[in-house]
């Protein structure tokens, strides 16, 4: 045997070693791909999602001539409901060919064609304002139009010149005159808060789609969840955990909650669709029956974090309160459960928030595809009137062809995170707080 | 009628909630004007005896409600299906057509009554020519397909007639039982009666009603699929179901709805999945259990687990609109790893929705579903062991891969199942990002479709609930529950042997 220094590797340790250093390496590239993973879905969330809550707006000036809107000029309110939102389409045209006459832009389009960068809903804006406040007629007032999807995309770079080639919702002449008018800075991005409020619009108008009335819908089923899902949760596993004999009935529950838990959503799409619709006829695309689906999923989740935290509350509690006379039910109601309600708490939120990011179920009850214009006035009407869901509509807007939409899809998924990330924060700031270490 | 209010259910329900409170007040200052005032003479506490009247009076009382909700729809239906011309129901299926086009007559006659815009004179005008009748409920808000037929509006007015007389004797019903509680509990609230007990015992019943109602979830969830594939095997051969080759859904009839193309679709896409979770996932568990410090693990774990917290329906935007258009620029025409020249100008990749589209994408929601698992398993591992292995001279890596690793292996295997059942049951992702085209093929740069994708499909828009084409959706959801299910018990099954093992 050759003698080797203790100082020196030998070849087989070298080897050794390096394999060492290489399996190390694998975790962290491992680590690493998560990480990069993790930051390029947030930077494109972000990147493409933004431009959503900016939105391209064009002052105008529009006289609203009582010629058109008005002929008798008695101002009866019945009389100008009469005049539809196509009444004012030649008001629009007046006022672009006054802003060519004003010098202020120059082009060789029609003023009809002019009239085309603005959202088709400029009319009906107008009609709005008119009847919300008659004395308007004759006067000329200056009006925010949002600007057509594609001049907002011009924007925003998603729409090019070398794109819209073959496009016949927009030429290149009206591009100059978007140019012009940015320059004159009567065009602009402006904040757009009717993407957070508004409501869905049909395929040609993006530029006018937003998410409130599908917040709300959300809004809806997540009190549905939390009024059922909470107490029918926190029963069955104080039953579970609490007074249940070890029997096989409760080994069935128990094996039945752990298996509900990891069913995929789709499946209990199915239950809703076959057991809410078909058979009770609850209403079709109802807040209700999406709240009542998401129970159902949520359920398990909830069930297995409440006895998490009913386990975490030690026995001593419960000995003394039974050393003092207590009831098994009393020393479960007025000391144990008053315990772990903090752990129950994040437990729900968590359950909650699961819940809000989910979509398949309810694309099988049918909310999705729903343009709710308006918001519901009620609660029963919020519960049982036809709605989207946040992720649904988010999923609507990815299936549409314009690729506006798109855009709109990631601001949608920004305000889905936004309620997501207040949720989470939520649950662990109340577990920071309240977590008491026994 | 002036007691008509009765009929909506939820002023019936709250009536019964203040019969509940009454009787609370009453059974309380019963017992203890029987105990003279001194609640040290009850045998319960004075509120104990309250709570049993307020029980005995809703909840048996809220139960035949519910109940009864549940049931008079169907009966109603059983009455007026003999009124229908049989020439009209003969051909199957359009019975329930018939129904659902006299449930919505019915609606609308309500509506309109309630609006005014009916009374029961021009109701009854209408029955000899119902024609103008579209127009009116139209009016009211209920559109109708067509034109209503004279029976249909005659069962809708039995059918209305019917509603309106079990409305009221449902809520004569359900208040006598509330009342008929209530006296029971308040006549029994003597110093020497047991109150407490009977309250604990309700409780104890509503305890475990709530926990069987994950059974009636489970039983819900197989009894609707079971019934209603029933009905689709009675109406489509299950040999072309299980055996057949292609899926051609065609609402026309002869369809070819065989699940195995899209069986294959889904296990070459979970296939992927697990590729790209399965390394990652187990590599960055195995870095964080045995060599990060507490301050990267601090970090590190979170942050992954942010991944698992991400709604699915954002995967699957960024497959269709981040993930799949990259692949294209690479793979796609023009691309550097086409391969155009040795597939004759044909680019490897032609659109952006493909099973490696989604397979990665779904790989990425995996990873931390995968490393979050495996991590509890491999902490499991008791630290002896290890430290025998470095007592012999091994290096840590030889003592994960030789000792830890082994040791962990079932419970791995348990993980990895749990995920693969994940991945097969996962929907939006394959919505958006697999495609539409149900085929078999090696290709995963091609467009496929799976099991998730087709039960969507099949099951939005207008669906006719009695064509084997949206039928089929339950065989499917059927066979995927019953998939997942496995995966889970076999999984679960063997984390729990792995287990005991050391405990």
């Amino acid at each position: 045997m050759t003698h080797t220094s203790l100082l020196k590797q030998d070849a087989r340790t070298a080897k050794r070693n390096r394999a060492e250093t290489r399996f190390q390496a694998y975790g962290l590239i491992a680590i690493g791909i998560g990480m990069l993973m993790l930051m390029v879905l947030l930077t494109t969330i972000v990147s493409r999602g933004t431009g959503a809550f900016q939105q391209t707006f064009l002052t105008l000036d529009v006289t609203l001539a009582a010629a058109k809107l008005d002929k008798k000029g008695e101002r009866n309110i019945e009389d100008i409901k009469k005049v539809s939102t196509f009444g004012y389409k030649p008001l629009l045209v007046d006022a672009f060919e006054a802003l060519v006459e004003s010098g202020a832009v120059q082009s060789d389009l029609k003023p009809k064609d002019m009239a085309g960068i603005l959202s088709k809903g400029a009319e009906a804006q107008m009609r709005d304002a008119v009847l919300a406040d008659p004395t308007l007629i004759g006067q000329t007032v200056s009006f925010d139009f949002l600007a057509s999807g594609r001049v907002d995309g011009y924007l925003k770079d998603r729409v090019t010149r070398e794109s819209i080639v073959n496009d016949k919702n927009i030429s290149s002449e009206q591009l100059d005159l978007v140019d012009q008018m940015r320059d004159a800075g009567v065009l602009g991005k402006k904040f757009n808060i009717a993407f957070i409020t508004g409501s869905d619009s049909s395929d040609a108008r993006p530029e006018a789609a937003g998410m409130g009335v599908s917040m709300v819908g959300s809004l809806m089923m997540m009190l549905v969840v939390l009024a059922l899902a909470l107490p029918i949760g926190v029963a069955a596993s104080i039953y579970l955990e609490e007074f249940a004999p070890k029997n096989w009935i409760t080994d069935i529950i128990e094996v039945n909650i752990s298996n509900l838990a990891a069913v995929p959503s789709i499946v209990f799409g199915i239950l809703g669709l076959a057991v809410f619709i078909n058979y009770m006829h609850l209403p079709n695309s109802a807040p209700l029956v999406g709240g009542l689906v998401l129970t159902l999923m949520t359920l398990p989740t909830i069930i297995i974090s409440t006895r998490a935290s009913l386990k975490s509350v030690p026995p001593s509690i419960r000995d003394a309160a039974l050393g003092v006379g207590a009831s098994k039910m009393q020393s479960v109601f007025h000391h144990v459960l008053p315990l772990a309600a903090p752990g129950i708490l994040t437990g729900t939120i968590i359950g909650l928030a699961q819940a809000l990011g989910e979509t398949a179920p309810l694309l099988l009850i049918g909310m999705v595809g729903f343009i709710a214009s308006n918001g519901p006035e009620t609660i029963t009407e919020g519960l049982m009137n036809p709605n989207s869901a946040m992720p649904a509509q988010i999923y609507e807007w990815a299936k549409r062809a314009d690729p506006a939409f798109y855009e709109r899809a990631w601001g949608g998924i920004i305000i889905l995170l936004v309620f997501l990330i207040t949720m989470n924060f939520i649950a662990v700031m109340l577990r920071r707080r309240f977590e008491r270490r026994w | 009628m002036p007691l008509s209010f009765l009929g909506n259910p939820l002023t019936l329900a709250l009536l019964v909630l203040a019969l509940a409170i009454a009787g609370y007040a009453l059974a309380r200052g019963r017992a203890m004007a029987r105990a003279g005032g001194d609640a040290r003479k009850l045998h319960s506490l004075p509120n104990y005896y309250g709570m049993t009247a307020a029980m005995f009076a809703a909840v048996p009382a809220l139960g035949v409600l519910v109940i009864w909700l549940l049931t008079q729809p169907m009966m109603i239906q059983n009455a007026i299906l003999p009124m229908l011309p049989v020439a009209a129901v003969g051909e199957r299926g359009t019975d329930s057509l018939i129904l659902s086009d006299v449930n919505r007559v019915a609606e609308g006659l309500n509506i309109a009554v309630a609006q005014g815009v009916l009374d029961p004179q021009s109701i009854a005008a209408l029955r000899e020519d119902p024609s103008t009748l579209r127009k009116t409920l139209a009016g009211v808000g209920v559109a109708l397909g067509s034109d209503v037929e004279p029976f249909v509006l005659a069962a809708a007015e039995r059918a209305r007639d019917l509603d309106a007389r079990w409305d009221m004797i449902r809520a004569g019903v359900v208040i006598l039982i509330a009342l008929a509680g209530l006296l029971l509990a308040v006549r029994a609230a003597d110093p020497a009666f047991r109150a407490r007990n009977v309250v604990e015992r309700g409780i104890m019943a509503l305890l475990i009603t709530a926990a069987s109602l994950a059974i009636l979830t489970t039983v819900g969830i197989v009894l609707s699929m079971v019934f209603e594939s029933l009905n689709f095997f009675s109406q489509h051969p299950w040999q072309d179901f299980f055996l057949g080759g292609s899926w051609a859904p065609n609402f026309r009839g002869n369809s070819e709805l065989s699940i195995l193309p899209l069986l294959w679709g889904t296990l070459y896409i979970s296939f992927i999945a697990l590729l790209v979770a399965v390394p990652i996932g187990l590599f960055a568990a195995i870095y964080l259990s045995e060599y990060a410090g507490s301050k990267m693990r601090a970090i590190a774990k979170p942050l992954l687990e942010i991944l698992a917290g991400i709604p699915t329906i954002v995967y699957g935007l960024f497959a269709l609109l981040t993930v799949g258009p990259f692949l294209v620029d690479v793979f796609g025409a023009g691309g550097a790893l086409s391969m155009e020249g040795l597939r004759d100008g044909d680019p490897l990749m032609s659109g952006a929705t493909a099973v490696i589209t989604a397979g990665l994408v779904m790989g990425i929601m995996l990873i931390p579903f995968v490393s979050s698992l495996s991590d509890d398993i491999i902490n499991a591992v008791p630290q002896s062991l290890r430290d025998g292995s470095y007592g012999l001279g091994a290096t840590p890596s030889e003592t994960i891969r030789n000792v830890v690793l082994p040791a962990a292996l079932p419970g791995i295997v348990g993980a990895i199942l749990l995920a693969a059942s994940r991945a097969i049951g996962e929907t939006m992702i394959v919505v958006l990002g697999a495609g539409a085209i149900a085929r078999f093929s090696g290709n995963p740069f091609e467009a496929m479709t799976t099991i998730t994708t087709r039960i969507v499909s099949q099951l939005t828009g207008d669906t006719d609930f009695a064509s084997p084409e949206t039928l089929v959706a339950f065989a499917l959801g059927l066979t995927l529950f019953i998939l997942t299910l496995g995966l889970n018990v076999i999984a679960l099954y063997i984390v729990r042997t792995y287990r005991e093992q050391y405990e």
